[in-house]
């Protein structure tokens, strides 16, 4: 293992520029993939952000016990699909109404508006079907008026959400597999110019593993630099747009250190089979 | 310790390179492989090392039959022979002591032994004192001396030599073939495909000639280094 680490090293050593080049090739593959995934990102936030307003409000009947109301209120949280649940009077209805549409300044009488249950439902169950099941539920209490949830918008954040996946997916792998494929050809222009030492190393009496070794090792450092180097790339280019244009979300600790690891695993990957292919042939 | 019983070799593209070829080499023999160029000298040597396969016919090598080989075997059989071409086939970017520590680092052997095999190796050849440098400092003549330490270094049962003078002037080939002699002086045996006539013409070892991917000839006299000597 010590030799095929001193092999690897040796030919970072030896051939500096094409190495280099290679390094920087898999960098900017994987930068390019680095920015769509930082669109998907913020894209994925943004919707999470509008989905974080889809609300059930469930209006109660006049005169209701408020022992009723606590106890629907405690039900109602215990749903799983529930992430919070919120009893609100006619009051807290009236001064929300002022603060959000200005036709109610001027009303003063609490008992036009009737109290409420907000619900705010967790993630995942956000989607219409999922909406429409809670609503359902809740309108089983009698002294439930109305429950209402927005449902022509919730309809079309879903749709938007549902594109958005589809559309995110279809670049992302379009992104990742471009990535591969160049990538693996400039592990396997690498290859090929050591095709001759390859040869003797065969001549010689080493096996196929051993001749893989290097290469493997090699392979996962390119992958692992590029793959630093992509990052830095990104880093860089979401500190010019938060400067000149609008500030943007940025990979946390975990999606860094995932993307790293991913350009290690191209690198592994891409030489494996560059090198297996190579070994076969000859 | 070399048999090919009817061996043939075609390609799918050029045709028949090898047709019922049949002989032994034993053990400390010294044997030419003659012939004209495309005669199918190369073929014969690739089949030893294995890096072509009989078509048909059996070609076997320190007991390993082409028949049984696996892929995985030809390592193992070729850490037993030791292979050296007319285009010595160093890399370049090594010296010549890591060009021939590199043929004993790739069977796994201990550090502490490599270092002292390769000096002997070097000191054999002649080339202990060039031991540092590249191969492109070293004439022809020393850069095949280097391909036959790398050769050597294994301790091989038989030393094959493609043209190893192909590339060389008169004095290095002499060089070489003398060099040669002495390994097989040693024991090891070599076979040595060669169009220099007069080479074998000088010396009165076993002599094997192909034409057309026949053997045409064999001087059949199997003489070891040790009695010649």
């Amino acid at each position: 293992m010590r030799l095929a680490w001193r092999e690897a090293v040796m030919a970072f050593r030896r051939a500096p520029m094409l190495n280099a080049l290679s390094i920087t090739t898999i960098a900017f593959s994987l930068f390019a993939f680095g920015l769509f995934g930082l669109v998907a990102l913020n894209m994925s936030q943004a919707l999470t952000r509008l989905e974080d307003r889809v609300e059930i409000r469930a209006f109660l009947g006049d005169g209701t016990a408020s022992e009723a109301a606590a106890t629907a209120l405690g039900d109602i949280t215990a749903f799983p699909e529930v992430a919070s649940a919120a009893l609100v009077t006619p009051q807290q209805a009236l001064d929300r109404a002022r603060k959000e549409l200005g036709e109610f300044n001027d009303v003063f009488d609490a008992g036009l508006l009737p109290s409420s249950i907000d619900i705010h439902l967790k993630p995942g169950f956000r989607d219409p079907e999922h909406v429409r099941a809670v609503a359902a539920r809740i309108k089983t209490y009698d002294f439930i008026e109305d429950v209402r949830f927005g449902e022509e918008w919730v309809e079309k954040l879903h749709q938007i959400r549902n594109i958005a996946t589809l559309a995110g997916t279809a670049l992302g792998l379009t992104f990742a597999i471009v990535a591969v494929i160049i990538i693996g050809s400039t592990i396997r222009m690498a290859i090929l110019a050591r095709a001759r030492e390859i040869a003797i190393m065969r001549l010689v009496g080493a096996t196929d593993r051993f001749i893989r070794a290097p290469f493997l090792i090699e392979g996962s450092l390119k992958g692992t630099l590029g793959g630093v180097l992509a990052l830095l790339l990104t880093w860089a280019t979401n500190e010019i747009i938060g400067r000149v244009a609008f500030s943007a979300a940025f990979f946390d600790l975990r999606l860094s250190i995932l993307g790293i690891f991913a350009g290690a695993l191209i690198g592994l990957g891409g030489s494996a089979f560059s090198v297996g292919r190579h070994l076969r042939d000859v | 310790m070399i048999r090919f019983t009817r061996v043939r070799k075609e390609y799918p593209r050029t045709g028949v390179a090898l047709n019922d070829v049949s002989f032994q080499v034993n053990q400390g023999e010294f044997v030419f492989l003659t012939g004209p160029s495309g005669a199918g000298k190369s073929t014969i040597l690739k089949m030893i090392f294995a890096d072509e396969l009989p078509t048909s016919g059996e070609v076997k090598v320190a007991n390993v039959s082409s028949a049984t080989l696996k892929h995985r075997d030809v390592a193992r059989l070729r850490r037993k022979l030791g292979i050296v071409f007319q285009d010595f086939r160093l890399l370049e970017d090594r010296t010549v002591e890591a060009n021939v520590s590199f043929a004993l680092e790739v069977t796994g052997a201990p550090r502490s032994v490599i270092g002292s095999r390769v000096a002997r190796v070097l000191t054999q050849v002649g080339l202990s004192s060039k031991a540092r440098a590249l191969p492109t400092e070293l004439s022809g003549g020393e850069q095949q001396r280097v391909a036959i330490a790398r050769a050597l270094v294994n301790d091989p049962v038989v030393l094959l030599a493609d043209e190893p003078t192909g590339n060389l002037d008169e004095r290095a080939t002499r060089g070489v073939f003398e060099l040669l002699r002495d390994i097989n002086a040693t024991g090891t045996a070599v076979m040595m495909a060669t169009h220099n006539l007069e080479l074998v013409k000088r010396s009165d070892c076993r002599t094997l000639e192909i034409n057309r991917g026949q053997l045409v000839f064999d001087s059949h006299e199997p003489m070891t280094g040790q009695g010649e000597r």
